[in-house]
């Protein structure tokens, strides 16, 4: 956008006069105001929406922000150089932890939409059925003749539009179905529907004694309640998959041989063609897979190979999408881009693992299955049969048969699943986790086996020394001194230690970092280094360590482990008394990996596992019957996220691995995966209470329907009662 | 049951002014927070910035 000419415009104001610069500042689109919406789990009371909004609103630039407790995400109105880092950063510091999510304006506007028409049809047939029954009880406690059929009447003139409009949803899924050649669970649905407004539309021409009308509206209504439920719980699944922002932009520095000089230019990762050359500048991640041309630096490839030891880079190293370049700019020459890059190779597998796992059908599938068929036996032997007996009665035979399809419709059987999963999502959320596929909880509730990744997912990433008392305070104050001249990781994590520990830093001359090798300067007199093994002389440990050497004494490690990630050996903990096996699969060293496994108490671990390597070793658990919830977090996670019964990756993961999985974790705490998964066995149970509730019913009311003995009073019953004692053992989750 | 001629009518108005107040609290926006908006209201200050 910045290279668009603005045309200078007459404005009002001076501050305007100013805005093509800023807009060139921000480099993005000419938008005077944005909104951000950043999703924020850790709010939780009134106090929480005073301090959030009043902090926000201070911040320069903010014009205004409300948060919205039920769905826990603020929205800010902002000028367009305030963004969402910016934000994330002032709600960390005030302890409430954020997450950007992309606003998309259109699809959320879109969901709200849909949301707000099922909640009118549902509103709609709630006052119809309050009406109808007002009259109804009157007829059945003993209205006669013209009195009943005026009543009659009425209820069909409120009835008969309440249908038109409040049972649309049903209509139309059921004619998709029935175009698709399939007898879902709104076939019965609207054919019940539909048969008791036409039956009693007739009956009530022809002043018979009953009309279905109210259990035509109520049917209406408890379903729609079922189907409200069920859309709020999918749309918060939709929310999540699609709102949680990219987290790098795929964008790359490409350099264009000139005269003289090459010069850069910012390109997308997509125009860019095998053979071209493209800078990396520390800190940010490689686009392309390739190979160095000159430059040396070091590499943390955490995220794509689990491994916590930054790698050397130096001319002719192959390099691959997605590591991170520490210390010194490279160039990279382009050997693979976009659809070639491992990157994409890797979304090709993912693709094939997920299929598999779409393969899934859910409890309330497989009832229907064998539901709708049973229904619509009934009903045409109902009618056949008293055709028979009646000696062609159509009338009787009709209403028999439309009595029976109105009891055995299900009310609760629509109630039961999506009640119980709205409480447990309800409860997960506030716990801290988002569903994003419907179905994972049921998947999450049969799970055996837990495998769990290393590097982002068990511990934080980030490394912390853990062997400084065995140093002097003279080697620890030139070692500060020397950490803080350098932007590497495990300098910055040392340079931090020392100063926590109140460490005061030496004063040392000529400070120069190699890139790649490490930082070495001049200390009265004699020469120190701290960096790799080789570097200064030392024999490389199977751990993570920088070595520090001063003047000729032998280099000494100084080894860093992995910080855990809070809660981790509590879901350990608690899944293994579970007896769930317990595994660790990381593409680390192996020294690394076994130090984590015995410091959690995982007996089960294997290390340097390539993204192929974890995805067959699930696959292969699997194929032995097992059930694995996969946690992880990487790009070289995502494969097996796919391919896992069900699998979880926290806010902070790659997005592609966020994507791959059905649950995401907000917030830093692992301890809630354990939870989430007794919650998840207990609501599958409460979803097979219910559907052998609602089967109960069935069985007592359908004998009665069969006989000839339903009336609209009992109709009435036995629905209101069954989907109440549905949603109530729902509620009990709570 | 002459009476029925007028409380049928009532009843039904009255049924029809739920539905009617129902559909504005609906277009204005009052499900979208509930828990949020029940916090609000026992705040101590005011809010400088209501939803539109």
């Amino acid at each position: 956008m910045s290279d668009t000419l603005h045309a200078p415009s007459i404005s009002a104001c001076p501050a305007c006069v100013a805005a093509p610069a800023a807009l060139e500042r921000a480099g993005s689109a000419p938008q005077g105001d944005a909104r951000i919406v950043m999703s924020v789990p850790g709010a939780h009371c009134a106090a929480c929406i005073s301090a959030i909004e009043r902090d926000l609103e201070a911040m320069p630039g903010v014009q205004s922000a409300r948060l919205n407790l039920t769905l826990k995400r603020v929205s800010v109105q902002a000028e367009a150089d305030v963004d969402a880092p910016a934000l994330a950063d002032r709600l960390k510091r005030l302890g409430y932890e954020a997450f950007e999510l992309d606003p998309g304006t259109l699809s959320m506007t879109e969901t709200d939409r849909q949301g707000r028409d099922l909640l009118m049809r549902l509103g709609v047939a709630g006052f119809s059925m309050m009406n109808i029954m007002l009259l109804s009880v009157a007829v059945w406690s003993g209205a006669t003749d013209a009195t009943r059929d005026l009543f009659h009447l009425i209820s069909a003139a409120i009835a008969l539009p309440t249908v038109a409009f409040s049972g649309q949803p049903f209509f139309k899924s059921a004619f998709a179905s029935l175009r698709a050649g399939r007898l879902g669970m709104d076939v019965p649905i609207s054919l019940a529907i539909l048969l008791a407004s036409a039956i009693s539309v007739y009956e009530t021409f022809q002043s018979g004694h009953h009309a279905y009308f109210d259990a035509a509206v109520m049917l209406t209504f408890f379903l729609l309640a079922g189907r409200y439920l069920d859309f709020r719980t999918r749309a918060a699944a939709r929310s999540a998959a699609q709102e949680l922002a990219a987290l790098e932009v795929p964008r790359a520095i490409r350099l264009v041989a000139g005269d003289g000089a090459a010069h850069e230019e910012t390109v997308s990762v997509a125009d860019l063609k095998p053979g071209e050359r493209v800078l990396v500048r520390p800190g940010g991640r490689i686009p392309v897979d390739g190979v160095i041309e000159s430059g040396t630096s070091e590499l943390d490839r955490s995220i794509l190979t689990g491994e916590t030891m930054p790698a050397f880079a130096g001319p002719d190293t192959v390099v691959t999408a997605g590591a991170v370049n520490l210390t010194g700019p490279l160039v990279v020459r382009v050997t693979a881009a976009g659809r070639d890059s491992s990157l994409h190779r890797m979304a090709d597998l993912v693709a094939v693992a997920e299929s598999a796992r779409n393969r899934y059908t859910t409890l309330a599938e497989r009832a229907s299955r064998g539901y709708s068929p049973a229904v619509h036996l009934l009903a045409l032997g109902a009618f056949l049969v008293w055709l028979w007996i009646s000696g062609g009665d159509a009338r009787l035979a009709i209403n028999i048969a439309a009595a029976t399809l109105i009891i055995t419709c299900p009310c609760a059987l629509g109630l039961a699943v999506p009640a119980v999963v709205t409480a447990a999502s309800g409860k997960l959320f506030r716990a801290g986790m988002l569903i994003k596929d419907g179905t994972a909880l049921e998947r999450l509730a049969e799970v055996d086996t837990v495998v769990f990744d290393k590097t982002g997912t068990l511990t934080l990433g980030t490394p912390e020394p853990t062997n400084l008392d065995q140093f002097d305070v003279q080697a620890l104050s030139v070692a500060a001194a020397m950490a803080a001249g350098s932007s590497h990781p495990l300098a910055r994590a040392l340079a931090g230690a020392t100063q926590r520990a109140g460490v005061i830093p030496a004063i040392l001359d000529d400070v120069s970092e190699v890139p790649g090798h490490g930082v070495q300067a001049c200390w009265r007199g004699l020469r120190v280094r701290l960096g790799r093994a080789n570097w200064v002389g030392a024999a490389p440990l199977d751990v993570t360590a920088a070595y520090l050497a001063i003047g000729d004494s032998p280099a000494r490690p100084v080894t860093f482990a992995d910080r855990l990630r809070p809660g981790a050996e509590d879901a350990v903990r608690i899944f293994q008394a579970q007896g769930k096996a317990v595994w660790l699969i990381s593409g680390d060293v192996p020294g690394a990996v076994r130090v984590l496994a015995e410091r959690l108490g995982i007996d089960r671990w294997r290390a340097e596992a390539l993204p192929e390597d974890k995805a067959d070793a699930i696959q292969s658990m699997q194929a032995e019957g097992r059930r694995v919830l996969m946690v992880g977090d990487g790009l070289n996670d995502t494969v097996a996220l796919a391919a896992a019964h069900v699998s979880i990756s926290p806010a902070s993961a790659l997005d592609a691995a966020r994507v791959a999985s059905d649950i995401v974790l907000l917030g830093t705490d692992l301890a809630p995966i354990a939870r989430a998964q007794s919650i998840a066995v207990t609501s599958v149970r409460r979803i097979r209470e219910n559907f052998a509730v609602s089967f109960g019913y069935n069985v007592v009311a359908v004998p009665i329907a069969l006989l000839g003995f339903a009336t609209p009073l009992w109709a009435a019953l036995a629905m209101s009662l069954s989907s109440i004692t549905v949603a109530l053992n729902a509620l009990r989750l709570k | 049951m002459d009476v029925l001629a007028i409380l049928i009518p009532i009843s039904l108005v009255l049924g029809l002014l739920g539905l009617a107040g129902f559909y504005w609290t609906l277009k204005k926006g009052m499900y979208d927070d509930p828990e949020g908006d029940s916090r609000r209201i026992l705040r101590g200050d005011y809010d400088d910035n209501p939803k539109q």
